[in-house]
């Protein structure tokens, strides 16, 4: 009997081992893990604090740190593209969670699915449903989330509107009923800059022409490019653009946001990274020296974009990838690296106390608000859409003619297979 | 004696290079017009084994009449007022150094060194540099406000705005109405040199497209059926600029090494004659010159028709205004993951170029002066 | 046409002019490179700084230092390897008729003309085939097989120049092919292989298509990492510009110090063929 005891209690304790084993570490892990990311600048701590994390939890495995920026995306692109075709994959790389994700690299067959990830850490309650949508298809999830931004956000300086006794504009019609007295006053009314952030403020102007449920149906096919209510979002958009600032081409976004923070145009349409910009580089506070709020016609709709992870089949460091995607869904990782990042945690769980005002105003928001996917980062449509939605804004700009840019688009759509 | 045994040596010795020359050449440039013709970019492009179909010319035919590659055929329009404009200005200038140069000036070598040296930098460097010369509210810009004048104005990279437009439709009737002249300019040429037949057999098809394109029939071949226009985009002038203040001290070097080995005897049997200074230079020198200009074009022409760093450095790749074949072939391949349509792209730039290399390496080699 | 008297004032004073014009770009941009971030203003831009701010270089040079010793690295081989190549094709293809020979030199020298567009997909699925994507060597490869043209026809006409007497004397004292190239022609090159060096070493310390799509963030060339920076995000000038002075100063020093020879390089290339 007692050898039996003896024989249990062993089988218990090897079985708890094995359990440990399986959940936790069960062989430190070696070797290397390359990150393939364009985040530098201002966004390089950020991505530097996560690198570190890893590092403390792995000691063993030199992080290599692939950053390629510039060229507006395109040559991270072109990098990441040669790679893979070649047959030379990072072990992780950058990615918008989407259809930038889906349409290029998982009909592609080049991601692993994560779902037995998701499933063992929990993550199918922490990240809300919304999100795990956009990242998942039929057949799997597909990568790991670390952020949320927002697109749809109006920026302004409190006081300023103040001086100028303008107030905040809750539609586009208010926009376009205050926007002649500030051009008067020799303000530019809506600062813009180079040629992506035209299409920004365009997501954001539809958005708000179309509303939630249209903005969905129009990218799944169900709402044609042609219907009306697409032409005057596009209508709205050339009267919009009448009073933004000339030289805007050859402006950064940065320095569109400069131009609202120096007092030389009332408003910017800019993605909540502008809030990092501006509390972290050019230290102004939340609330008091900058104000926000939904951009016009868009209040209640948190029109979102999401940096991801993912695992690309044949990833030469599989274990390192996989435990630096348990990392990054961790509460602790999404809690370190998005108050450095200006951006929100993806999970619905996150300590709310590490972030500065605008963050907890924009996490409220993610909770609350209804959820819609951006076009330009990646979100909605894939990237054969993006690119020659390029061509779609550059003939609507020479044109000014919506019906004509509402047929190019259409066209882009058909081929892109978005829809019929 | 050469040797059979040297023979042989001189042909291994060589084989290497011209092997690898033929892979990273020709084969290369083989690979690339297949893919041109197939339909790579469908759904699951990056796929490790992508499903690819041939399709014969469709790519060809969508970006010259597919209404959605409009900014291909604006790229090509631009591609060739940029080679124009930037040839031009760039062999002018070169000339004029030159010729200052040439009158014996006081510290010639520190000038010579002055109007060179922007060649060798990089073109990512000029474009970086002139950057931030023409931004448009500040750099040559606000020049004309440090003598009190109000700051210009122009959006030196972005402007939209286009001289001398035309309709795309008409393209093809011109380009008819172009081959025709040319061809009946070489009958008549040959038919001056007394090789008749060369003139029957180039001259007579020049008739038949002179008389097909004014009767009317060349301008049925319509590529559109909407008229699309098309010109030179302002925006290129700032980039004609950065190219030209690189690109001038090469051609002014090459102008000044060919006037300095005209012999000063033909100068002073001119001046004999009674020739004035003026003179001497427009008949006895230019003329000299003509060799000199004529692979100055062919070198800078191939740059320009090619360019490709100094856009993406000056106005990124995504500025439309200044956007080329080589920057939408980037594009198109890296971002829209159409690598076929790319790679059509890439083929009609390597035509491009061949139409004004191949007659130069002809003439050139057969010639015998290589 | 020679001038004298008081044109002569003139074409001095007009080219003292257009040298200030064309020395425009390098003062803006040792001025702005020089100056603290928060002074750098599109409208005081013509200013020199009151004070110079040399940390933008530090700054550059420790950003850049990797970069610069790749492009260090990989123009310096790539140089030597084609203009050795060049040298002992030029030798053969003007001193050693071959069958086809009269057609081989064209299709050579086309090969410098092509857009690299038109052989990039191909180019880097080949390199990844063959193991060299992504690193120095693999760069170094395609530099040294798109150099092959313009080396080859470089050398190929400064041989031209050897009479073929000498050769013929040198068979009659018993030289061989090799015995030929190592005692006669090579040391003849000097002059030859300087000028190739130049073109090649500046041509290759520039490039940046190659460099953008076939180089991995750790073997980057300098033109890559100064376009990153310059297209990336908020961009404070003075960064920039020092860049650009730093990935400039070899090519330009090379420039200043051999343009002579560099110049009649450019000659026998473009009078020649």
């Amino acid at each position: 009997m007692r050898t039996s005891r003896w024989l249990a209690l062993m089988v218990i304790t090897v079985t708890l081992f094995a359990c440990l084993g399986g959940t936790a570490a069960s062989a430190p892990l070696s070797g290397k893990l390359e990150i393939f990311s364009w985040w530098a600048g201002d966004e390089g701590p950020a991505l530097q604090a996560l690198i570190e994390l890893y590092e403390k939890q792995h000691p063993g495995v030199k992080v290599i740190n692939s950053t390629v920026t510039g060229g507006a995306g395109v040559n991270a692109k072109a990098v990441l593209k040669t790679r893979m075709l070649g047959g030379e994959p990072p072990d992780s790389f950058q990615v918008h969670a989407g259809q930038e994700l889906v349409g290029t690299w998982v009909v592609a067959g080049r991601m692993e699915d994560l779902s037995d990830l998701y499933t063992k850490e929990g993550w199918k309650t922490a990240f809300p449903e919304g999100l795990l949508n956009l990242l998942s298809t039929e057949r799997g999830i597909w990568s790991v989330p670390v952020n949320i931004h927002r697109s749809n956000v109006l920026w302004y300086v409190p006081d300023n509107l103040k001086k100028w006794s303008v107030k905040v504009p809750a539609t586009w019609d208010e926009f376009l009923s205050i926007a002649p007295a500030l051009k008067a006053k020799g303000i530019v009314p809506l600062a813009l800059g180079e040629n992506w952030t035209v299409s920004h403020l365009w997501e954001s102007v539809a958005l708000a022409c179309l509303g939630k449920d249209k903005w969905e149906a129009l990218w799944q096919g169900k709402l044609s490019w042609k219907s009306p209510e697409v032409v005057g979002a596009w209508r709205t958009f050339g009267k919009v653009l009448e009073y933004t600032n000339q030289d805007a081409p050859s402006l950064s976004w940065q320095q569109a946001t400069d131009m609202v923070v120096k007092g030389q145009a009332a408003f910017n349409v800019m993605g909540d990274w502008a809030a990092g910009y501006m509390a972290t580089t050019l230290k102004l506070q939340p609330g008091k020296d900058f104000g926000w709020a939904a951009a016009p016609g868009t209040g209640g709709v948190f029109m979102m974009l999401s940096d991801s992870f993912g695992l690309p089949v044949g990833a030469p460091n599989r274990e390192n990838t996989l435990a630096w995607l348990r990392m990054l869904g961790s509460k602790e990782a999404q809690d370190t690296f998005n108050p450095l990042k200006g951006s929100v945690s993806a999970r619905v769980d996150s300590d709310l106390s590490k972030y500065n005002a605008y963050l907890q105003s924009a996490a409220k928001d993610w909770r609350t608000n209804a959820i819609a996917g951006s076009l330009v980062h990646g979100v909605v449509a894939n990237e054969r859409f993006m690119n020659d939605f390029a061509t779609v804004m550059e003939i609507f700009l020479n044109s000014r003619n919506p019906e004509a840019a509402a047929n190019a688009a259409q066209a882009v759509a058909i081929q892109a297979g978005i829809s019929r | 004696m050469r040797s059979r045994r040297d023979q042989v040596m001189a042909v291994l010795v060589i084989m290497p290079s011209l092997a690898l020359l033929a892979i990273f050449v020709y084969g290369f440039i083989g690979q690339t017009v297949y893919m041109s013709l197939t339909d790579w970019g469908q759904g699951a492009a990056l796929a490790l084994k992508p499903e690819i179909h041939f399709v014969g010319t469709r790519n060809y035919a969508e970006l010259f009449t597919g209404f959605l590659n409009v900014r291909f055929r604006q790229d090509l329009v631009s591609m060739v007022f940029f080679t124009i404009l930037f040839v031009g200005a760039s062999l002018a200038l070169g000339l004029f150094l030159a010729t200052i140069i040439d009158q014996r000036i006081r510290g010639e070598a520190v000038f010579r060194t002055i109007f060179l040296f922007p060649m060798s930098l990089s073109f990512i460097v000029t474009g970086t540099i002139w950057r931030w010369l023409l931004q448009p509210r500040g750099g040559v810009n606000v020049l004309p406000s440090l003598v009190g004048l109000p700051p210009a104005g122009f959006l030196w990279l972005s402007s939209r705005e286009q001289a001398l437009q035309f309709n795309w439709q008409v393209l093809p009737h011109y380009v008819v109405l172009g081959a025709a002249f040319v061809l009946i300019a070489w009958g008549v040429w040959s038919a001056a040199r007394r090789r008749f037949r060369t003139s029957a057999l180039v001259g007579l098809p020049g008739m038949a497209l002179l008389a097909w394109a004014v009767t009317g029939g060349a301008a049925r071949l319509q590529l559109l059926p909407f008229p699309e226009a098309h010109g030179f985009n302002l925006a290129l002038v700032g980039v004609v600029i950065a190219a030209t203040w690189q690109m001038s001290g090469y051609t002014m070097a090459l102008y000044l090494a060919g006037l300095r080995t005209i012999p000063d005897e033909l100068r002073e049997a001119a001046r004999v004659d009674g020739a004035s200074p003026l003179q001497v230079y427009r008949y006895v020198e230019l003329p000299l010159l003509a060799p000199i200009t004529w692979s100055a074009i062919i070198i800078l022409g191939h740059i320009a028709l090619k360019i490709f760093d100094l856009v993406f450095a000056m106005a990124g790749p995504d500025n439309a205004p200044t956007s080329v074949p080589a920057i939408l072939m980037f594009l198109t391949t890296f971002r829209g993951n159409e690598l076929a349509k790319g790679a059509s792209i890439a083929a009609i730039l390597l035509v491009v170029v061949s139409i004004l290399i191949v007659p130069y390496l002809v003439t050139s080699f057969r010639a015998g002066r290589a | 046409m020679y001038q004298r008297g008081t044109s002569r004032w003139f074409i001095h004073g007009l080219i003292v002019l257009l040298a200030v014009v064309y020395l425009i770009p390098v003062y803006l941009t040792i001025i702005t490179s020089l100056k603290a971030p928060a002074d750098i203003n599109l409208m005081t831009a013509w200013k020199p700084p009151a004070h110079p701010y040399w940390a933008s270089y530090a700054t550059a040079i420790s950003k850049f230092a990797p970069s610069l010793e790749n492009s260090i690295v990989l123009a310096i081989s790539a140089t030597l390897l084609s203009a050795a190549l060049g040298s002992i094709n030029g030798y053969v293809l003007c001193k050693w008729e071959f069958p086809g020979a009269r057609f081989v030199l064209p299709l050579v020298v086309f090969g410098m003309f092509i857009p690299y567009q038109s052989i990039l997909v191909p180019l880097f699925q080949f390199m990844r085939r063959i193991g060299l994507y992504g690193g120095l060597p693999g760069l170094v490869l395609v530099h040294v097989v798109y150099g092959l043209p313009i080396t080859t026809l470089l050398f190929r006409s400064f041989y031209a120049e050897i009479p073929d007497e000498l050769l013929g004397a040198a068979f009659i004292d018993g030289a061989d092919f090799l015995g030929i190239y190592r005692w006669l022609v090579l040391p003849l090159s000097g002059p030859p292989f300087l000028v190739v060096a130049i073109w090649q070493f500046t041509q290759i310390w520039n490039e940046f298509l190659f460099a953008v799509t076939l180089a991995r963030p750790a073997s980057q060339p300098i033109t890559v990492a100064l376009a990153n920076l310059a297209g990336g995000q908020a961009v404070s000038w003075n960064l920039p510009m020092a860049g650009s002075v730093l990935a400039a100063l070899p090519t330009v020093v090379v420039y200043v110090l051999l343009g002579r020879y560099f110049i009649r390089g450019l000659l026998a290339g473009a009078l020649k063929g």
